[in-house]
């Protein structure tokens, strides 16, 4: 099965607006999720120079972009993946 | 303990809008629509609605101008004239913790309150336990009458469905010192400022963002414009902004820093000094010594434990040496020192060497409102006469760690540390003077876990910890330092690298 991948953007206008407290993000999967997941950080992801992309933090799970992102949102993204891959 | 929330979120986008406006063309323009852009017209309201929410925008945008919100004399005076007049002032303004009036939710009086948990039992409980009558019967159900009910929480404890509950005020409860307090006839909080410490507890509280700080924002943008800025970083500033420290140096020295110097160098001096006063003092039969770094804690033990002031260290802190150090070499430098606390802007308002002090949250905004990616940034040398002890001031037991390093004598240092500040700590802390102490060494951090969860971080502490050990074990110690006492005094040894500079 192939894993989802979840990107923090830590560019400094994501960590600005709290991308630090998403990297915490693999101490909140459960076992089994974490298994099927890599979380890493990662560079600008280039969305936070336009304000219709939404507001930062960003975090792109797959090629699914989350704007104004918290665990939750992230979390509920990588279910409904597993799920439709399953 | 540490909070990224909506709330706080919110504060740090006005932050940013208000940088970001400096760096344009026209920045009367930007600022003037802040809480426009915010509250679109048809869009989410927080309040009532969004005119409401424009209202308290603009306040907190004043706020992040360095002004409170009783400083306005006329509602229709626009935000780019407070700017202007931000631009005009020379000297930051006076440290102050301000309760934004219309944001505040003016949360319920009453702090108990009855659940649907509440089965409407035979027994009752509640209603016999209360002295007061307060409890009703609805509808089968408990309730609580507010205007009869004195807080006293006897009906929680006897409510064996544990249906009735209390329901704090976020900021009083955080606050350590009693300085928050309801307005009886408005029901909004009120701050009493002989009695706040400015720990910003009550600052991070606030579900609703009400209580705000008075931003250095717009002083420091204008100095760095000037050119003569020199940047002190706090050795907390680890895990702050993404990147290394040597990557942040240079996006300080980037953004206009004329010159970056790691406050970590200062604490290296307190640790030396600090280490010195504890042994003499010891010696000389004192019972025990606690730290002088924190300056929330400093403003406690002025407003609330004048009996532990004689116990208080007389060493400067490490801010207090790095300032006095810059200016040494560079009279004209204008001094801004960067960190995790607000206390700290207490602490150089009574500083002559220190002249504006900003937050991570605040160096974030000036970064990203100037475009400047520090992942992007090259790595900056750093100075070389930096030390693991001064470093480790960051987190709590650092202080102690170092002294403990450094100390002649040092076997016989007990080491107390008392890490956060709460009302516990407080009684305790009173009893030292009158009865006894259980340490002979006490270091007293304000915020758990010390500088790296701060009001004013970034960074998530848990992760900064791990960072700030790591760059610990490839820091030199002190403890290096051939025979400690025939070194000169730090303001007389020759600058390092990065001092020699400016
Ligand atoms: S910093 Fe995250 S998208 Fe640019």
């Amino acid at each position: 099965m192939k894993k989802v991948t979840v990107s923090i953007c830590t560019g400094t206008t994501c960590y600005l607006m709290g991308a630090a407290h998403l990297l915490c993000i693999d101490e909140v999967l459960d076992p089994y999720v974490r298994d099927h997941v890599e979380a890493r950080g990662a560079h600008c992801l280039g969305l936070c120079h336009n304000e219709a992309n939404g507001r930062a933090p960003f975090v792109k799970v797959n090629d699914r972009v989350i704007a104004d992102a918290n665990l939750t949102l992230v979390l509920d993204a990588v279910r409904e993946i597993l799920e439709e891959e399953n | 303990m540490f909070h990224d929330n909506k709330a706080n979120r919110l504060r740090k986008e006005i932050l940013l809008r208000v940088a970001r406006a400096f760096f344009t063309e026209q920045p009367d323009k930007s600022l003037n629509r802040i809480p426009l852009v915010m509250r679109p017209k048809r869009g989410e309201s927080s309040r009532c609605c969004i005119y409401k929410d424009r209202v308290v925008l603009k306040y907190r945008t004043m706020a992040a101008l360095g002004f409170s919100v009783e400083n306005e004399v006329d509602e229709l005076k626009p935000i780019s004239a407070y700017y202007e007049e931000a631009l005009k002032r020379d000297e930051p303004v006076k440290p102050v913790l301000t309760v934004i009036d219309d944001a505040c939710s003016a949360c319920v009086t009453s702090r108990y309150s009855a659940t649907d948990a509440c089965q409407g039992c035979l027994a009752r409980s509640c209603e016999s336990v209360c002295p007061k009558g307060a409890i009703e019967f609805q509808k089968g159900r408990a309730r609580l009458d507010p205007e009869k009910c004195v807080n006293c929480g006897l009906c929680m404890k006897a409510c064996p469905y544990r249906a009735i509950i209390r329901i704090p005020i976020p900021c009083e409860e955080a606050c350590p010192v009693g300085a928050i307090t309801k307005n009886e006839t408005t029901g909004r909080e009120v701050i009493d400022h002989t009695k706040c410490t400015y720990c910003g507890k009550c600052l991070r509280e606030c579900p609703f963002a009400a209580i705000s700080d008075l931003s250095q924002i717009v002083d420091v943008l204008k100095q760095l414009k000037a050119g003569n800025a020199v940047g002190m970083i706090a050795p907390s500033a680890i895990g702050q902004l993404p990147g290394t420290l040597p990557q942040l140096v240079s996006a300080l020295e980037q953004v206009g820093f004329a010159r970056v110097v790691e406050v970590a160098e200062g604490a290296d001096e307190t640790t030396r000094q600090e280490s010195a006063e504890w042994a003499a003092k010891m010696s000389e039969g004192e019972r025990f010594m606690t730290t002088s770094c924190c300056p929330a804690y400093i403003e406690t033990v002025e407003r609330h434990l004048p009996e532990i002031k004689p116990y208080v260290s007389d060493t400067p802190t490490p801010m207090a040496f790095t300032a006095s150090n810059v200016r040494k070499l560079n009279p004209e430098a204008v001094t801004v020192f960067i960190g995790p606390c607000i206390a700290k802007r207490v602490e150089a308002a009574k500083n002559p060497d220190v002249d504006f002090v900003i937050t991570f949250e605040e160096l974030g905004a000036i970064l990203v409102g100037a475009g400047i990616d520090v992942l992007e940034c090259e790595e900056a040398a750093l100075s070389t006469q930096v030390h693991s002890e001064g470093r480790g001031f960051a987190a709590s037991g650092g202080v102690t760690a170092a002294v403990q390093a450094l100390a002649p004598g040092n076997a016989a240092l007990e080491p107390l540390i008392v890490d956060g500040i709460d009302r516990k700590a407080i009684s305790r802390a009173r009893t030292w003077a009158t009865s006894s102490c259980s340490g002979n060494f006490v270091e007293m951090m304000s915020c758990e876990g010390g500088c790296i969860s701060g009001p004013g971080t970034l960074g998530n502490p848990k992760i900064a910890l791990r960072q700030l050990k790591d760059l610990l074990e490839k820091t030199p110690s002190l403890k290096a330092e051939t025979v400690i006492d025939n070194q000169p005094p730090f303001t007389e040894r020759p600058p390092s690298i990065y001092m020699e500079k400016i």
